[in-house]
């Protein structure tokens, strides 16, 4: 029981992909600047994720070495198509607004990542909660730079309105930055700046140490 | 002619893959902490997209759009439903083809780009434009140009961060903000800088 609780729940800020691994950052940038596209794409995220390694662990055995990625990569590639399917089907606005980025799940390095390092070692039951983790991960980190990004940039929440805009009469400004592709790099960088003083030990070892200042008669 | 070198000029500047899309970031701000390094990767991406593109523009014409296996007697086929999984598909295969073809006759460039032409794979600025160039509806010609330009830009974009953060390592970064936090910090800043070319009407 406890081997689950931390399979599902490091990732999140412990272990988190995209602050810590570097994984998976293109989609994070450029589908956060409205709530409802982000939320649809941690939900296509997790479950492709999810799934993948499901169906990667079940056949690790009987795959030869050689051609894994291959395998790995038919396996995401029909997942992801799935998913383009029915969100179509669904929510075709959505799908609209995410344009390429669905497609590009299949390129997402956790996906990737997840099935080479967890789902080709571990049986199929782990991993799927591993899958069901990092998506978590994930998630936590777009949903954030969203909340931000929408609540300030144009003033609502999942399209309802929170802070009343001037345009409309009321008091609020809208920063328009934050609605632009930039923003999302610096609330990404803040982001990871923040979970890193929570955990000292994510800091970086810097490459030069400065020397410490020496008095002239110590010289 | 004129039409070509304005795309160009608009894949390179306006709609930078890297700082404007956002495509291809994993291997963007891992691979970029030496210029040399960072060329290397930057020339590989080029010649797979400049190939790749083109390529994956005649399978979706003559293979997967509405109505396009016309030439094949089938008419009401419609397969673009398969585009995701050939395009990688193709560009698995290409990278595999270039590779073996570099290794048996261009030693250099093959030893220059080492490992990074593998991991071009999974790079989504490769996929990125593929799709891009499904959803904007370029014909043959618009493909190369685009892919070319596409490529260059992103090239241009890693070589510059790679400079960047080369000369970033002398400085005293708050500890928190080490490493991957003042490298976005960096590349918001450098976005900052590439949208100025939006404006830009060609």
């Amino acid at each position: 029981m406890s081997k689950t609780n931390e399979v599902v729940l490091t990732p999140i800020f412990k272990n988190n992909p995209i602050a810590l691994q570097i994984l998976g950052v293109c989609s994070a940038l450029a589908v956060t600047s409205s709530m409802s596209v982000t939320v649809v794409m941690c939900l296509a995220l997790t479950s492709v994720t999810a799934f993948s390694n499901l169906f990667i662990s079940s056949i690790r055995n009987h795959v030869p070495g050689n051609i894994r990625i291959i395998v790995q990569m038919t396996i995401i590639a029909s997942l992801v198509i799935v998913v383009d399917q029915v969100l179509k089907a669904f929510a075709y606005e959505i799908s609209k607004q995410l344009s390429v980025f669905v497609g590009l799940i299949i390129t997402n390095c956790i996906v990737m990542g997840r099935a080479e390092a967890f789902a080709m070692k571990n049986p199929p039951g782990i991993s799927f909660l591993d899958g069901i983790g990092n998506g978590l991960g994930y998630s936590v980190v777009l949903l954030s730079v969203g909340f931000v990004r929408e609540l300030f940039g144009s003033g609502k929440l999942f399209g309802f309105e929170i802070l009343p805009l001037v345009t409309d009469g009321g008091w609020y400004y809208s920063n328009g930055l934050l609605l632009l592709p930039p923003s999302a790099f610096f609330l990404i960088g803040i982001f990871i700046w923040i979970l890193r003083t929570a955990y000292p030990d994510q800091v970086e070892k810097p490459e030069f140490e400065m020397a410490p200042n020496t008095k002239k008669e110590a010289a | 002619m004129e039409h070509y070198i304005s795309l160009l000029v608009k894949a390179i500047f306006v709609e930078n893959m890297a700082l404007a899309f956002f495509l291809g970031m994993c291997t963007f701000l891992a691979i970029s902490k030496k210029v040399q390094t960072a060329i290397g990767l930057g020339i590989a991406v080029i010649v797979v997209l400049t190939i790749t593109v083109p390529v994956n523009n005649l399978i979706y014409n003559y293979l997967l759009k509405d109505g396009a296996l016309a030439w094949a007697g089938m008419p009401d086929v419609d397969l673009s439903f398969l585009g995701l999984i050939s395009y990688i598909g193709v560009i698995a295969a290409m990278v595999q083809v270039l590779e073996m073809f570099l290794d048996k006759y261009v030693p250099a460039l093959y030893n220059a780009l080492g490992v990074f032409l593998p991991l071009i794979t999974v790079n989504c600025a490769i996929l990125g434009a593929a799709l891009f160039m499904v959803e904007r509806d370029y014909n043959f010609g618009e493909s190369v140009v685009y892919g070319a330009g596409a490529g260059v830009g992103w090239a241009l974009a890693i070589a510059t961060l790679a400079g960047i953060r080369e000369k970033l390592r002398y400085s005293d970064v708050p500890h928190g903000l080490r490493g991957l936090g003042i490298t976005f910090i960096t590349v918001g800043l450098m976005s900052l800088g590439f949208m100025s070319f939006s404006g830009v009407q060609l």
